[in-house]
């Protein structure tokens, strides 16, 4: 069977109920909004131009947060490639951490400061299954990765987080 | 107990083995107001996970499709292309006046007068086609009856 032209409106009742968990997936990447709206933008205009070919995919929700992924890592790549200055930013930013630690008043806002620490294999896992709760083994689809190593780097991620906040925690208390 | 259900669990989370039900439970127990004071650490993490996933995609879906903009396109071509015949077409035919007879009678014979060369030109081309007969001798000589 042909598969018949999309409309836009379909095309829209296809892509609303997860276009957030993109732009989020986005965001939890490339840490600005901006960038991350624009991202999201990219990737629902690729979907619209592939829109034949996503009457084929099963799981087109997956598929779009693989290619958000894909987007989001290439970015991130040509920009550390144009940017050598971002190392350095890194290394001042884990300087004054400690003073950004004491401006934290909002111990929630903390915990996004930490996450933007973990690497990124990590970030995403914990994105996927602590906010967007999908079960391991759409995560592994998602991430091609298999179904240890993704509960591995949430081992990993989870217990980096609970470190530093009973560290700061800790600190609070003192 | 319920706190001892939740440091097992707690254990179990991070070291990533808890279902999302088990996880569902966890969130709601440090949603209370008050938790275990050697558990207080997990409050901000587990608040920051409810927060995060309200946050919204607010922009616009862009859907500016390239087959609309072709069709812009084609339409442009398709109007130049008309103007370009009317620009072009107008003078020829104002030039090429084939005229019209106004008394009947020499219409008529004008007429009369093609129609008859048609006649003439359509015997002669037609009597070219005579030679096809012979085909039919030949055929008669070899397929005999």
């Amino acid at each position: 069977m042909k598969p018949k032209i999309m409309t836009q409106t379909e095309f829209l009742h296809i892509v609303m109920p997860f276009k957030d968990k993109v732009f989020r997936l986005a965001k939890r990447l490339l840490v600005s909004r901006e960038e991350a709206e624009d991202a999201t933008q990219e990737v629902l205009l690729k979907l619209w131009k592939n829109k034949t070919k996503i009457q084929e995919y099963k799981n087109v929700e997956a598929f779009s947060m693989t290619m958000t992924k894909n987007f989001c890592l290439d970015k991130l790549k040509s920009k550390q490639a144009q940017n050598l200055k971002l190392v350095h930013s890194n290394y001042q930013d884990h300087n004054t951490s400690l003073q950004k630690q004491l401006e934290f008043s909002d111990s929630v806002h903390w915990v996004a400061k930490i996450m933007e620490d973990l690497p990124e294999q990590q970030k995403m896992v914990v994105q996927l299954r602590d906010i967007e709760q999908y079960d391991f083994d759409e995560i592994g689809k998602m991430l091609d990765m298999n179904n240890t190593a993704v509960r591995v780097a949430l081992s990993r991620a989870r217990k980096t987080i609970r470190e530093k906040l009973t560290k700061t925690h800790n600190y609070g208390v003192k | 107990m319920v706190l001892n259900n939740i440091e097992q669990l707690l254990e179990k989370y991070n070291n990533g083995e808890t279902s999302l039900k088990e996880e569902q439970q966890l969130k709601d127990y440090f949603k209370q107001e008050t938790v275990a004071p050697h558990l207080e650490m997990y409050k901000p993490m587990f608040a920051y996970f409810s927060v995060s996933q309200e946050e919204k995609f607010t922009k616009d879906v862009p859907l500016k499709s390239n087959k609309n903009n072709l069709y812009k396109w084609i339409s442009v071509a398709a109007v130049a292309v008309l103007m370009l015949g009317f620009y072009f077409k107008s003078p020829l035919t104002s030039a090429e006046d084939l005229g019209t007879y106004d008394d009947p009678e020499m219409a008529y014979l004008e007429v009369k007068k093609s129609l008859e060369m048609i006649s003439t030109q359509f015997n002669k081309g037609a009597s070219s086609i005579n030679y096809l007969a012979e085909v039919d001798n030949t055929t008669r000589l070899i397929f005999k009856k």
